[in-house]
């Protein structure tokens, strides 16, 4: 069976997303703590645009009344080494 | 579709608390209703650090958490859910001779009720979790629980609440529960932004919110909300399985099931109040203690950040039980950052309340009324 991956971090297809959906899963923060969608280096940069389109499709809902997830620190990934190497910390 | 307008139970809050009593109550063949006010698992649980620890310094903790292990055990099969439970055991830091004569005393209790720990030295720690640096983190020794590990929050509130709906629980999402409806001294049901929904038991399981659902019932909690920090790392190859905690440096950290470092620590400014914005001195902080433990993570890069809140009681033990003034109106929050851990156990004990009347000493010791009045025997060992 042909596969559409979605969430390239964490390896969630749409085939993945459909089933969650069907599931009861509507929210969009429901489907990212179902199928750990987002929850990779990219930070949902990749996946939450394409899961937005999937539910409105499949909920008939407008996409702009999907809210975004709630966006979390780092922007980008930062070492450990990095983010302990200032001594100024306040 | 109009809203269902009775039930035998309402429960208010989505976290594993309430999904797991929605399950256990709806088996029972109890009509149960259970309001969230966003989703499942938004709150606490869904921000929590994942652990399971018999560890404690109690011994109603102590018996809790164990007999909560029991169920853990045995959950993803009664739920046909892989709830992600790894016994990987938790390795708790003993940093001086103080903390030495503590765990030496809880060790001393565990024991006597039967659970498999021990106390470690330092070759030990190091064949447990390979990347410690056992000088950096100024350890003289450790105390070990083979059994303690974590479980997937997520997973284990959604394989809940899946269960729920499959023995004939309704569960309303984004629907806030307004006030609790009283008449005389006893619960009739709730007000939500939908409607009312008529119920002679209500269960507060609203985690950092119950102390306001318990307001509109006219009763006073003293439980106050902590602002916690967590962070996740990228994914790396499996490295250890244990939990790493130091009650003195109040850090814990472990590797998840993906293959994450996840780890928290109090934030050395925090401010008091419903804050909810993470901190830069928080992963300051974090990195700083962690690099201290574990210096060969440095490496690898944190990619999320975020806050929850501990729902902290006066003894850091939670509170459950039915109210004595207001009938129906039964307690469960208060678990100070130990709700998802402890849940099996609680939720079990409150079900044969609720369903069969049964009481319990565990009742007793964790009700409400034990503050009155009485010499508060606090829980000492809690971390992040």
């Amino acid at each position: 069976m042909k596969k559409t991956i979605i969430c390239r971090c964490e390896d969630v297809t749409e085939e993945d997303v459909l089933q969650a959906i069907d599931e009861g899963f509507e929210d969009i923060e429901e489907l990212r703590k179902r199928l750990r969608l987002g929850m990779g280096p990219c930070q949902g940069r990749t996946c939450i645009p394409l899961v937005i389109r999937i539910l409105a499709k499949k909920t008939g809902k407008n996409v702009e009344d999907i809210p975004l997830p709630t966006s979390r620190p780092p922007i980008v990934p930062v070492t450990l080494e990095a983010l302990a190497s200032d001594e100024d910390e306040e | 579709m109009k809203m269902k307008n009775k039930a035998d139970v309402v429960i208010v809050g989505g976290g594993v608390n309430g999904c797991s009593l929605a399950y256990q109550l709806a088996k029972k063949g109890l009509d149960v209703v259970l309001l969230e006010k966003k989703y499942i698992c938004s709150g606490a649980t869904g921000r929590c650090g994942a652990g399971i620890r018999q560890q404690w310094s109690t011994k109603e903790n102590t018996m809790l958490a164990m007999e909560s292990v029991k169920i853990f055990e045995k959950l993803s099969r009664e739920l046909g859910f892989d709830i992600g439970l790894r016994q990987g055991g938790y390795l708790i830091v003993v940093h001086d001779k103080k903390e030495m004569r503590q765990a030496e005393k809880n060790v001393e209790m565990q024991k006597t009720l039967g659970l498999d720990v021990s106390i470690i030295d330092s070759d030990e720690i190091k064949e447990i979790v390979p990347i410690l640096d056992v000088k950096g983190m100024h350890a003289i020794a450790a105390t070990f629980c083979p059994t303690d590990g974590h479980a997937d929050p997520f997973k284990t509130t959604f394989a809940y609440a899946m269960a729920a709906k499959k023995e004939g629980a309704t569960i309303l999402t984004h629907t806030p529960v307004i006030r609790v409806l009283k008449e005389k001294n006893a619960v009739k049901g709730v007000k939500t932004n939908k409607g009312e929904i008529k119920a002679p038991v209500v269960v507060n399981a609203a985690g950092v919110w119950s102390k306001k659902v318990a307001e509109t019932a006219g009763i006073n909690l003293p439980n106050q909300p902590y602002r916690k920090e967590i962070m996740v790392t990228e994914r790396i190859k499996p490295m250890f399985e244990a939990m790493v905690i130091s009650f003195k440096d109040g850090i814990y950290f472990s590797q998840q099931d993906e293959g994450q470092i996840l780890g928290g620590i109090p934030n050395p400014h925090e401010r008091k109040g419903y804050l909810t914005d993470p901190t830069f001195s928080f992963i300051q902080h974090m990195s700083k203690t962690l690099l201290r433990y574990a210096p060969p993570l440095g490496y690898l890069r944190v990619i999320r950040h975020w806050t929850g809140f501990y729902d902290v009681s006066p003894d850091a033990r939670p509170i459950i039980g039915e109210d004595d003034k207001v009938k129906g109106f039964i307690h469960c929050h208060g678990f100070s950052g130990h709700g998802f851990m402890l849940s099996p156990m609680v939720t079990k004990l409150l079900t044969e309340y609720i369903a069969d009347g049964k009481t319990s000493p565990f009742l007793e010791w964790l009700s409400l009324e034990r503050f009155k009045g009485k010499t508060i025997q606090k829980e000492v060992s809690v971390v992040g």
